[in-house]
C-alpha cells in the first residue's frame, strides 16, 4: 500500500479497540517472569555453552601479543576466540568501530577474547586469565580541546549545515540578543536489560537469540562482519529489555556468540555486564552548543543560530543537536551546523530522541534567557514564535500538524504557571528555594516502510506476523488493537508474532518511528485481507463492514472464519510512505512544566512536580503512550541532573562505568508527573494518523528542570549536568 | 570470580578457628559488598566462612546503659530498634540514608564498617591501584576525584570510607568489640578501627588478619537533637558526596562527624569547643587535600554546619 496522499475517513477511526487505555497483552508474562529474555531462551538452546567478553585495557594502539593458554587450560573452557583465531570479519557499515579488536583497538573495553566454558563462571573466572599485551597509542579524549579541529561532516539523518536569510546581519542588528554556549557530557542509554545473545550454528546457517531492537539490520550487520550471506542467518527477538538506541545494532555479545558457537562447536549464551555497557557498546556523545538568538523588542526572532560540536570515533558521525532548531521556530534569518571531532571514546550514537534530547537542553535554555533580557513570559514567548510551516523551506513545506501553541497554553493553565514568580530566587519553603520552569517539546516524527502478514484461520482467529519489536515500548498491544479494529474482532482473537527475522521486514524500533509505521504495515495487510476475504465472500468490499466477528454487506453475513475457508487465508502487505515526509513537515510537539526545589543549604535540586501536554496524532494507547511519557521525562530529569559519563582524559575511557557510579534517576527522584494529550489526528502522516510519541517526552524535559533552577535560585547554568557542586558556586552565603 | 570453597559456621569460636585454618579465608555476612567485588575479582578468597548463623543477631542493654549491637544485626533491622530510634536516633537515620531497602536487608552491621570504597578505580583492575593492587599506583589522583577524600589522604591513596552507618558510630562512640581465634577478645574505639591510608591504603582498619568483629557497643544515651545531613546526587541509593552526623546540645557540647571526606568517618574532637558553624567547619578541615574537582566539599560542610547549628538554635 502506497501512501502518498493525505489518508481518508478509514475503519480505524471507529476507535472502538484503537485508541483505548488497553492494558499490554504481553504484560501478564513479563511480570511473571514468564516471558523469556535472550538470555534465558533455553528453550531453543538447552545445552548453550556460555561466553564471557574479554575488554581492552586501553583505549588505543595495538595488540603485541595475545596470551591464551592459561585460560584454555582452564576447567571447563571450551574455546577462547581471538582475531587470531576467529577467521575473517569485516565491519559491517553501520558500525564505526568492530566488534572484534585485533591487531588494532579502536577503544577501551573493545572486544579483544570471548572465552567459552561450560558454565558462566568457568567463563568469567577464565576471561582474567587471558593475558594482553599491548602497544598503546596517544589518543584523544577531550571534546574542547578538540573542538577546534572538527571538521564538517553531513549526519545520515541530514546535512550538517542549514542556512537562510542572512543571520550575521540580522544578528547584529537585533534589539535584543542570546549568545550563550552549553555543553552537555556522554550519556548510557543503561536499558536494564544487557545486550545478551544465544549463538547456534546449523551447518553454514546462524540463529541468534538476541535482544535487538532492529531485525533486519542485525540480519544485515550480522552478514557483512562474518562474510555469510544474510539468508542464512535467523534473528530472533520477542521481548527486549529497553534498547533506548543501544540495541539498535548487533553488538558484540552477538557477534561473539556467532564466534564463540563456530569454535565450539555448541550453542554459546553471551550477556556483556553492567560495567562493560558503556564503554564497550554505544554511547549518546557529549555535545558543546552555542545557540545565538537576536530578536525584536516585541519578542519576535528574527535572527537564530545553533552550532554543535561532538566527537566519535574516525568515520563516525555527528550528533544532530541542532536539528530541532531548525524547525521549532519562525525567524527570517537563521543558521544550524554541526562539526565533529576525532574522539577515542567508544562509539558514539543514537540514544533516545538521538539529537534533540540534547539539543533542547540548549535551545530551551536559550529562550528562556531571552524571555528574561525581553521581559517577556517565557510561555509567550514561545507562542509568539509558533510557525505552522517549515521556516526554513517556506510556506510550501507546512507541517502536516503542529499543536504547541495548544500544547503551551493548555499546560500552563493545567499547571498553574500564572502563579510563577518571573523574578528568580523569590520562592522559599523552609530550606527549599522553589521554581518553576518551561520548555517546548519537538521530536521529528519520522516514518519508514514496514511489512507484514496476516492470516485469519477457519475459526476466525487472526494471527499477526511482523519483524517489528517489542522494547517495552507496547508494540504487541497496539499491532494488536490496530488488527483487532480492522477485522472487526475482539483483541482476544488476536496473536501477534513479533521480532522473527522470518516474518515480513517492519519498520523496527526507533527513532520514535516504530508505533505510528509498524501499525501501518498491519493496517496496510488488514485491508489487503479484508479485500480478499470480501471477494471470496461475494461482497463488494468497498461495502462490506467488518464487525462482530463478521462481515456484512447487502443484508448478508458471513463469520470471518467461514469466509476464510477450511485452510484460512493469509497475506501479507507493505506501507510505502512515499515523499509525504517531503512535502510536510512532521513532528510531535508538547510543553513541559517543572516546579523544583534547590536546597539553600546545599544546592541539591529535587524536581517537586511534572506536568507535560503533549500532541502526537492519534494516541493508539494513550496508557502505553502515557508510559512512553513519562519514562522519557524521567530521562529528561537524568540529563539535567545527574546523568554523565566521566570521561578520564588520561586513559581515555568512561570512569564511571556501572550504574552506582553513573546516576540515573531512582524513584525517589520522580515526583507525580502529569501527562495529558491532546486531540489530533494527523492525516499527512499514516492511515493510522499517528505521530510518534516514544522519544517526545525527553524533548524539553531537561530543559525546563534547568530553566526551573534558575527561577529558583537565579543561578543560570550551562553545563549538564546541573549538580549540585555546580548550583552551590552561585548560591548565596547562608549566614 | 574465582572458584571457592564454602562452609558455614555455628559458633564465634569455630568462625574464627576456620578463618585461620586456611589462607585466602574471608568471611561473609550479608554478601553485599564482597560478592561484587568477587565477581570483579577485586577480592579473590578461596574459601568463605558463612556467619550469618551464628546468634550475633541481637541488640542488647549493657550493663553502663548502652546497647550492645551484634555483628550480624542487619542494617533494616537496627534502624528499625525502638531503642536505637529513641536514643540513638543519629543511628537509624544514617542507616536509612544508604544504599536501598533490599540491600539494607542483608547488609550487616560489621559488613558495613568493613565495606570498601567505592572509588571508581579500585573498581577498574585495568588501571593502578594501590589499595587493590599494593605498589602499583593511584590512578585516582590526577583523575576524576570529585568523590574522593579531601581529609588525611596521602600520596598513595585519596579514597573515602563510603559508610553512613559508620559515621553516626563514630559520632556516637561506639566500640568494636573482636574475638581471635585463640579466644582473646578486644575492645577497639571506633576512632582507632578505621586507618589513614599512609603508605598501605590496602590495611583499612585495625583488625587482625583472623580476628572477628561480634558486636558494636553503643555507650549511653548521649541525648541532645540527633541530626544526620546526607547530600548526595540523588535523592536515594547514592553514597554521600558529604554527610554529616551531628549530636547537637544545649550546653554547647556538640558533636561532629564527617562522611565523604576520608578514608574513615571524621571527626575532629577539638573543633566541637567552637561555638560557630564557620569557627567548627575552619577546625575540621584544617590541612585539607583538595583537588578542583572536590574543593566544594569544604563549602559544602560550611553550609551544612551552619544549618545544623540554626536547626538546633530554633
Ligand atoms: C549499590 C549499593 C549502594 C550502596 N549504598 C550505600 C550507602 O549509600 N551508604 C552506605 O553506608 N552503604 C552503602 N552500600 C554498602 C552497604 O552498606 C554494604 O555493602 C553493606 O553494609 C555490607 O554489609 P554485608 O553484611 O553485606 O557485608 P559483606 O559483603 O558480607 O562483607 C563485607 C566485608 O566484611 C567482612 N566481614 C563481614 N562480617 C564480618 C565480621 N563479623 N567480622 C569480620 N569481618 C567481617 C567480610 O569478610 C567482607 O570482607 C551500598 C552497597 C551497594 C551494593
Ligand atoms: S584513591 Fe586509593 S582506591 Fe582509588 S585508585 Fe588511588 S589507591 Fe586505589
Amino acid at each position: 500500500m502506497k501512501f502518498d496522499t493525505p489518508a481518508l475517513d478509514n475503519p480505524i477511526d471507529r476507535t472502538r479497540v484503537i485508541g483505548r487505555p488497553t492494558d499490554r497483552i504481553d504484560g501478564p508474562a513479563k511480570v511473571t517472569g514468564t516471558a523469556p529474555y535472550a538470555y534465558e531462551r533455553n528453550d531453543v538452546a538447552p545445552n548453550a555453552a556460555y561466553g564471557w567478553i574479554v575488554g581492552t585495557g586501553i583505549s588505543t594502539g595495538r595488540i603485541v601479543r595475545i596470551h591464551t593458554k592459561e585460560a584454555e587450560a582452564a576447567r571447563g573452557v571450551l574455546a577462547v576466540v581471538t582475531y587470531e583465531n576467529a577467521g575473517k570479519l569485516a565491519k559491517a557499515k553501520a558500525h564505526t568501530a568492530r566488534m572484534l579488536a585485533g591487531p588494532d583497538v579502536q577503544h577501551y573495553d573493545q572486544a579483544v577474547a570471548l572465552v567459552v566454558a561450560e558454565t558462566f563462571e568457568q567463563a568469567r573466572a577464565a576471561a582474567k586469565l587471558v593475558r594482553v599485551e599491548y602497544a598503546p597509542n596517544k589518543g584523544r579524549f577531550d571534546l574542547a580541546a578538540e573542538k577546534e579541529n572538527a571538521i564538517k561532516k553531513d549526519s545520515q539523518v541530514g546535512p550538517a549545515d542549514t542556512a537562510t536569510g542572512d543571520f550575521p546581519a540580522a544578528f547584529a542588528r537585533a534589539a535584543v540578543t542570546v549568545d550563550a554556549t552549553y555543553s552537555t557530557p556522554d550519556q548510557s542509554q543503561s536499558m536494564m536489560e544487557p545486550h545478551a545473545t544465544i549463538a547456534a550454528w546449523n551447518g553454514d546457517e546462524l540463529s541468534l537469540w538476541t535482544s535487538n531492537q532492529m531485525i533486519a539490520w542485525a540480519v544485515r550487520d550480522t552478514a557483512e562482519t562474518l562474510l555469510i550471506a544474510p539468508e542464512k542467518i535467523h534473528v530472533s527477538s520477542p521481548y527486549i529489555g529497553g534498547g533506548f538506541g543501544a540495541k539498535l545494532w548487533v553488538r558484540a555479545d552477538a557477534i561473539m556468540a556467532a564466534l564463540g558457537a563456530r569454535a565450539a562447536k555448541r550453542p554459546v549464551k553471551v550477556a556483556l555486564s553492567r560495567p562493560q555497557i558503556p564503554n564497550n557498546t554505544t554511547h549518546r556523545p557529549a555535545t558543546i552548543q552555542r545557540v545565538r538568538i537576536g530578536a525584536g523588542k516585541d519578542g519576535r526572532i528574527d535572527a537564530i543560530a545553533h552550532e554543535s560540536w561532538s566527537g566519535d570515533l574516525p568515520d563516525g558521525d555527528i550528533e544532530t543537536a541542532a536539528f530541532q532548531t531548525r524547525l521549532l521556530y519562525g525567524g527570517a534569518n537563521r543558521m544550524t551546523a554541526h562539526r565533529l571531532a576525532t574522539l577515542h571514546l567508544g562509539e558514539g550514537n543514537a540514544m533516545r530522541a538521538p539529537g534533540e534530547a540534547v539539543g533542547h537542553l540548549a535551545l530551551e535554555v536559550a529562550m528562556d534567557e531571552l524571555a528574561e533580557k525581553l521581559g517577556i513570559d517565557p510561555v509567550q514567548l514561545r507562542i509568539l514564535n509558533d510557525i505552522q510551516h517549515d521556516p526554513e523551506k517556506g510556506p510550501e513545506r507546512p507541517f502536516s500538524s503542529r499543536k504547541l501553541v495548544e500544547c503551551l497554553t493548555v499546560g500552563a493553565e493545567r499547571f498553574g504557571w500564572a502563579k510563577r514568580n518571573p523574578k528568580p530566587g523569590q520562592v522559599r519553603d523552609g530550606d527549599w528555594l522553589v521554581g518553576m520552569g518551561v520548555a517546548s517539546a519537538f521530536r521529528n516524527s519520522p516514518t519508514q516502510d514496514s511489512a507484514a502478514r496476516v492470516g485469519v484461520d477457519a475459526k476466525g482467529l487472526i494471527t499477526v506476523e511482523t519483524d517489528m519489536t517489542d522494547i517495552g515500548t507496547g508494540s504487541y498491544t497496539i499491532i494488536a488493537q490496530t488488527a483487532a479494529e480492522l477485522m472487526g474482532v475482539p483483541i482476544e482473537r488476536i496473536t501477534v508474532k513479533l521480532g522473527d527475522s522470518k516474518a515480513p521486514v517492519s519498520s523496527g524500533s526507533g527513532g520514535q518511528w516504530g508505533a505510528n509505521s509498524s501499525t501501518s504495515g498491519v493496517y496496510a495487510a488488514c485491508m489487503k485481507l479484508r479485500g480478499e476475504l470480501a471477494k471470496k465472500a461475494g461482497f463488494n468490499v468497498n461495502e462490506a463492514v467488518f464487525e462482530d466477528g463478521q462481515i456484512r454487506a447487502g443484508g448478508r453475513n458471513i463469520s470471518l472464519g467461514e469466509a476464510a475457508g477450511p485452510d484460512g487465508l493469509t497475506v501479507e502487505d507493505k506501507i510505502e510512505f512515499g515523499d509525504m515526509q517531503k512535502k510536510f513537515a512532521q513532528a510531535s510537539f508538547g510543553a513541559h512544566f517543572v516546579e523544583v526545589g534547590v536546597n539553600a543549604v546545599t544546592g541539591e535540586t529535587r524536581v517537586r512536580r511534572m506536568s507535560g501536554v503533549f500532541a502526537a496524532g492519534r494516541i493508539l494507547n494513550p496508557k502505553a503512550a502515557r508510559s512512553q511519557v513519562i519514562g522519557a521525562m524521567t530521562m529528561g530529569v537524568g540529563a539535567a541532573l545527574m546523568e554523565e559519563l566521566v570521561v578520564d582524559k588520561r586513559f581515555g575511557y568512561f570512569v564511571n562505568h556501572d550504574l552506582a557510579e553513573y546516576h540515573i534517576p531512582v524513584h525517589a527522584d520522580i515526583p507525580n508527573q502529569e501527562v495529558h494529550f491532546l486531540e489530533e489526528l494527523d492525516d499527512k502522516s499514516s492511515p493510522m494518523k499517528a505521530k510518534g510519541v516514544g522519544e517526545l517526552g525527553i524533548c524539553g524535559a531537561g530543559a525546563a528542570v534547568a530553566n526551573a533552577i534558575y527561577n529558583a535560585t537565579g543561578v543560570r547554568l550551562r553545563d549538564y549536568p546541573l549538580t549540585l557542586d555546580k548550583v552551590l558556586e552561585g548560591l548565596p552565603s547562608i549566614v | 570470580m574465582k572458584a571457592f570453597t564454602y562452609e558455614r559456621a555455628n559458633t564465634p569460636a569455630a568462625a574464627v578457628k576456620a578463618l585461620a585454618a586456611r589462607p585466602d579465608t574471608k568471611f561473609i555476612a550479608g554478601g553485599t559488598n564482597l560478592l561484587d567485588l568477587m565477581k570483579l575479582q577485586i577480592e579473590t578468597p578461596e574459601h568463605l566462612v558463612d556467619i550469618n548463623r551464628l546468634g550475633l543477631d541481637k541488640i542488647e542493654p549493657t550493663p553502663e546503659g548502652g546497647l550492645r549491637i551484634g555483628a550480624l544485626v542487619r542494617n533494616t533491622d537496627l534502624a528499625a530498634d525502638s531503642r536505637i530510634r529513641r536514643d540513638y536516633a543519629v543511628l537509624s537515620r544514617a542507616l536509612l540514608s544508604g544504599a536501598s531497602a533490599q540491600l539494607r536487608n542483608k547488609a550487616t552491621t560489621a559488613g558495613n564498617l568493613l565495606q570498601r570504597t567505592r572509588c571508581p578505580y579500585f573498581y577498574d583492575t585495568t588501571k593502578p591501584c594501590n589499595k587493590r593492587d599494593p605498589g602499583s599506583g593511584c590512578a585516582a589522583i590526577g583523575g576524576f576525584t570529585r568523590n574522593l577524600a579531601i581529609m588525611g589522604t596521602s600520596e598513595a591513596c585519596i579514597a573515602t570510607h563510603p559508610s553512613d552507618m559508620a559515621v553516626a558510630m563514630r559520632v556516637l562512640d561506639a566500640v568494636i568489640e573482636t574475638v581471635a581465634p585463640d579466644g582473646t577478645t578486644r575492645a577497639i574505639p571506633i576512632a582507632e578501627f578505621h586507618r589513614l591510608p599512609g603508605n598501605t591504603p590496602h590495611i583499612e582498619t585495625t583488625l587482625g588478619p583472623n580476628e572477628m568483629i561480634t558486636a558494636v557497643t553503643l555507650p549511653p544515651p548521649l541525648g541532645g537533637l540527633h541530626i544526620y545531613r546526607k547530600v548526595r546526587d540523588r535523592s536515594s541509593y547514592a553514597f554521600a558526596v558529604v554527610s554529616v552526623a551531628a549530636v547537637m546540645q544545649k550546653n554547647g557540647r556538640n558533636r561532629f562527624a564527617f562522611g565523604g571526606l576520608a578514608h574513615k568517618p571524621w571527626r575532629v574532637e577539638e573543633a566541637e569547643k567552637k561555638e560557630t558553624a564557620a569557627a567548627v567547619a575552619e577546625a575540621v578541615l584544617a590541612g585539607a587535600h583538595t583537588t578542583p574537582q572536590n574543593a566544594f566539599k569544604t563549602l559544602l560542610i560550611t553550609r551544612v554546619l551552619t544549618s545544623i547549628f540554626a536547626q538546633a538554635a530554633a
